[in-house]
């Protein structure tokens, strides 16, 4: 049984409003059956310092992930996942976490890829929850197993494969990552670990739209105006257009694939997970230096 | 790269680090690394004033600043400085003061680059992160080489 949407008024404006809610939201239906608060960080270690009380840990490295493919978890690896947590197929799932809900946003998306019905993201994250004064607590969960079907993942819809990218050339893309990723300038010293990537610069077509950009000061998503101005306006963007996002490893670019989709209302967002990572190692894929497209 | 120390043994310091780490089961080490994050000196008055003489890192995913001195011994003294947002990377930080502040300039010169790797912290930690503790390791082994070429 979903819990009710929250009827703040900035989120009402949203697209999908019923994708986000608030800090206050969370802390009046913590205790509500049928609710699941789950923290997603980039630190790996913030959760243990202290979370909303009775939220879990999702950690996208060591559960999202197939340990030994690039890929990630199957439907049965994440029904198992899923049941550990305590989270059903109808549980309210509510994901929150550090540096502009980055994480969260990225576990997001890949409960999208799984069809969890209801999956949402506290809006400002876990930086906002602690700048509130709002309780947090060392205590670790020990759910109860739920019950979780094993649901194929759906790659086709939300997610896109380096080959369709190089099909979608000239069609509109957003790279997210900074500007410096995005020219292509490296810095080049012996002894100064790379970020693991062959070639430098962004993939022809692709607008720059650092990820961040969609953040208010206090982690929080900017309101729509705000956000149409940037991806709509900039970027020239319009919601019927189908759009590939990407950043390094797909993570950041799942912050801005949460913004198009369900703030803007964009009807086909795919996310390349591949990013950088994929692309900038590959051989023959066209490239582009500099701050253009 | 080349680095003579690949396989080389870890001083008796980082090993017994190492060892802490690798006897524990997975939980315990994340709770291990929490503990060390927790325990990264304040710095001194001379460098919390003066974040300028600090080299920054930016292979870590947080900011993260460094701080290098050898004395007329050459003695290594290490000063670092993360947000108390950023637990892991302090954690790293913290180990590296653990295991290498006090050592001799040659002490931290042989210290293995992948010595990020021996804390049995791999499958816990993205690769990224311990990327940026290999980082922070070689930003401190070439100051240290700097500083010893400049007397």
């Amino acid at each position: 049984m979903a819990l009710p949407q929250d009827s703040a008024p900035k989120f009402a404006e949203y697209a999908h409003p019923e994708k986000i809610v608030s800090t206050e939201w969370v802390a009046a239906h913590l205790d509500d059956p049928g609710l699941v608060v789950a923290e997603s960080d980039e630190d790996v270690l913030l959760y243990e310092t202290g979370h909303v009380p009775g939220a879990v840990k999702l950690d996208w490295h060591t559960e999202l992930n197939d340990p030994v493919t690039r890929d990630y978890v199957d439907g049965a690896g994440f029904a198992r996942l899923m049941s550990e947590k305590g989270i059903g197929r109808d549980t309210t799932l509510v994901l929150y976490g550090d540096r502009n809900n980055w994480w969260a946003a990225y576990a997001l998306w890949v409960c999208s890829l799984f069809g969890h019905p209801d999956v949402r993201l506290m809006d400002g994250g876990r930086a906002k929850w602690i700048a509130e004064g709002r309780p947090v607590s060392t205590d670790t969960p020990k759910p109860a197993p739920a019950d979780y079907p094993a649901v194929d993942r759906d790659d086709q819809r939300l997610r896109a494969f380096k080959d369709q990218v190089v099909a979608h050339l000239g069609q509109p893309m957003i790279d997210v990552r900074s500007p410096g990723e995005y020219s292509g300038e490296l810095l080049h010293m012996p002894d100064y670990p790379q970020e693991g990537a062959m070639r430098g610069g962004h993939i022809p077509g692709a607008k720059s739209v650092p990820w961040a950009r969609a953040a208010a000061e206090d982690a929080t998503f900017k309101p729509r105006a705000e956000l149409e101005a940037i991806y709509l306006g900039e970027a020239g963007l319009t919601p019927d257009d189908d759009v590939v996002v990407y950043c390094r490893i797909g993570e950041r670019s799942s912050h801005t694939w949460f913004v198009l989709q369900h703030l803007l209302g964009f009807g086909h967002v795919r996310n390349y997970d591949g990013s950088w990572t994929e692309w900038g190692n590959s051989v023959r894929v066209p490239i582009t230096r500099g701050d253009k497209p | 790269m080349t680095t003579p120390s690949v396989n080389g043994a870890l001083h008796p310091r980082l090993q017994e680090i190492a060892d802490d780490f690798t006897s524990m089961a997975d939980q315990d080490r994340l709770q291990l690394l929490l503990e060390f994050s927790q325990e990264l000196p304040a710095l001194p008055e001379r460098y919390a004033a003066h974040r300028d003489l600090m080299e920054p890192v930016p292979e870590c995913q947080t900011p993260l600043f460094l701080a290098v001195e050898v004395d007329p011994d050459e003695v290594v003294h290490l000063f670092f400085d993360a947000p108390a947002e950023a637990p892991t990377t302090r954690g790293f930080a913290a180990i590296l003061h653990a295991g290498l502040d006090g050592l001799g300039v040659q002490e931290v010169l042989d210290t293995p680059a992948e010595f990020s790797h021996r804390l049995g912290l791999s499958d816990l930690v993205s690769p990224l992160r311990l990327r940026g503790m290999a980082a922070m390791l070689a930003r401190i082994k070439r100051q240290v080489r700097e500083q010893r070429g400049a007397r």
